[in-house]
């Protein structure tokens, strides 16, 4: 498999084209945040319903390219059902393993472990980063 | 359809595999710029118009002699050029300095949706400030300014024309000559956003009677942090300086004080020196060759080039007519990210994005765009090395199920 194949993986592609909890909800009990990459154009909104310390729902919405709306529709996914306290920790592990700086091995970062491709482009870290980071954004105002 | 120069005098050029089709974002440099910067640097490196001893006088020669190779580039008086950070700093300057010092809500600026961000958003922001309306030229089926849309919102309440010269996105070149005469006869002024025409074509302010014109040194082979803006002398005279501090000044009182002439009221600090004096080489670069056998040279590339994408089935070419060596398209159904990357791992630098023209992309209603840019250094080989890549790009993402 060259380069591109493996950034663009069955797992991606099957987000990309078939997205999971993709739509917002108009409901006051999800946290909504909005994240917007002026220079390229990435433009995605997460939604996360918290209910006794446990992430009920994850919602997202946006335009962006392929690594970046499919990177919302596996965190939804990856995420839900989880505790807030894992939630965060996958998704700081996520966000340190992807940037490649040091991160926590022990953590199970399921199928997002499909993004390991992006990792050898700096120049897309990024887009595979920004869902990641909204939903970060919705639980730690949740705390 | 050679290159028009040797790519040995480019020093990221000696890497034989790379493609560089971004020049409408910054251009290469080629050694006798980084050699006369170096000669600074090394021989004479000390600041202007201040020290009384030879090396600041020999800097302040070399730094007051790159203004009047500007001034002769595009036709101007010496004391007309004002050395900015760039065009972007030299655009927010007429804005800022004239704008706001002449306009009211009785006025209207008018700008197209053609403008690079550095040409709106300044206006916009005096638009916010006095109260003087914004006004959007239409712009034809193509896309483009034309004389007949800027009649439609010429009027007698027009006191600023705001427009570029080329289209950073389509590489459409506007009928600016004709547009100035119009604007002067209702009595406004005419803002000039030349960063991406004069690195390709000669331009002649005298004969153009535009009141003001900015571009960028790194766009047309000179270094970063550095730009111009002409300003017609008696515009210049009359206007506010926007920085103030060292070397502008003239008499300093404890609560008044007042300015140096032009150009010098407006440049403030230490100057670019270095870049002033790269940049003028730059321009001498540029002159050897010729600014009309470069935009001929160009143009027959991407003519070239749209030939051979338009048979290629899933490419959308938004400006096929381009005037210059912009090319603006994406691969159906692929966003433009997604496709610069599998560009990038054949060594093309392109641009994918908004190119800091949003409107423009509101308008051709696309999330963002690629855009391939050419200039004197790119050859025949380019253009086949990015067909090729285009095609097996396409293959790639069709199969991939985009």
């Amino acid at each position: 498999m060259n380069n591109m194949e493996q950034l663009y993986r069955q797992v991606i592609m099957d987000h990309y084209k078939h997205p999971r909890n993709k739509g917002l909800v108009k409901d006051p009990s999800y946290r909504t945040l909005h994240i917007k990459n002026p220079s390229c154009g990435d433009d995605i909104t997460v939604q996360s319903k918290v209910a006794n310390g446990i992430v009920e729902d994850v919602r997202h919405d946006g335009t962006g390219c392929s690594i970046c709306c499919s990177s919302a529709s596996v965190m939804s996914e990856t995420v839900k059902g989880k505790t807030v306290e894992e939630a965060l920790k996958i998704t700081d592990t996520y966000l340190n393993w992807m940037s490649n700086r040091p991160y926590d091995e022990n953590v199970d970062l399921d199928e997002a472990i499909a993004y390991t491709g992006v990792r050898q482009f700096p120049a897309r870290i990024k887009c595979a980063s920004i869902a990641w980071k909204a939903l970060e954004g919705t639980l730690k105002e949740s705390e | 359809m050679k290159s028009l120069v040797q790519k040995s005098h480019f020093p990221v050029l000696q890497d034989s595999s790379l493609v560089y089709l971004d020049s409408a974002a910054s251009s290469l440099k080629p050694f006798s710029v980084l050699n006369a910067m170096d000669e600074y640097y090394y021989e004479y490196g000390v600041n202007v118009h201040r020290g009384v001893y030879k090396l600041s006088y020999i800097a302040t020669e070399h730094y007051e002699k790159a203004r009047q190779t500007v001034a002769d580039f595009i036709s101007a008086s010496f004391e007309e050029i004002i050395f900015t950070k760039g065009a972007s700093s030299a655009l927010n300057l007429v804005a800022s300095s004239y704008g706001l010092n002449n306009l009211t809500k009785e006025d209207e600026i008018i700008v197209s949706e053609l403008e690079h961000h550095s040409h709106l958003l300044p206006w916009q922001n005096v638009s916010r400030i006095t109260g003087a309306k914004l006004v959007y030229l239409p712009l034809d089926k193509d896309g483009r300014i034309t004389i007949d849309g800027f009649l439609q919102v010429l009027s007698d309440k027009t006191k600023v024309v705001a427009l570029t010269l080329t289209s950073n996105v389509m590489g459409y070149i506007t009928p600016i000559k004709e547009i100035i005469a119009l604007a002067h006869k209702k009595g406004a002024i005419v803002s000039v956003d030349a960063a991406q025409a004069a690195p390709h074509m000669k331009i002649n302010v005298q004969d153009l009677d535009c009141d003001f014109l900015a571009f960028s040194g790194h766009k047309m082979l000179g270094p970063t942090g550095i730009g111009v803006l002409y300003g017609k002398r008696n515009l210049l005279s009359s206007m506010p300086p926007v920085e103030f501090g060292g070397d502008m000044n003239d008499n300093v009182e404890k609560y008044t004080a007042t300015w140096k002439d032009v150009p010098y009221k407006f440049e403030t600090g230490t100057p670019p020196i270095a870049e002033a004096i790269g940049f003028a080489k730059a321009i001498e670069y540029l002159e050897k060759i010729g600014l009309d056998q470069i935009h001929e040279h160009e143009l027959s590339l991407a003519r070239y080039v749209i030939k051979q994408m338009k048979e290629i089935d899933g490419i959308e070419i938004y400006n096929e007519h381009t005037d210059t060596g912009i090319i603006s398209f994406n691969l159906t159904d692929v966003h433009p990210h997604d496709a610069i990357t599998f560009f990038d791992q054949d060594n093309i630098c392109m641009r994918a994005g908004h190119h800091c023209a949003q409107l423009v992309i509101k308008y051709l209603n696309v999330p963002a765009t690629l855009r391939a840019s050419f200039y004197l250094y790119n050859d025949k080989e380019d253009c086949d090395r990015f067909i090729d890549s285009l095609k097996r790009a396409r293959t790639f993402f069709t199969e991939m199920g985009f």
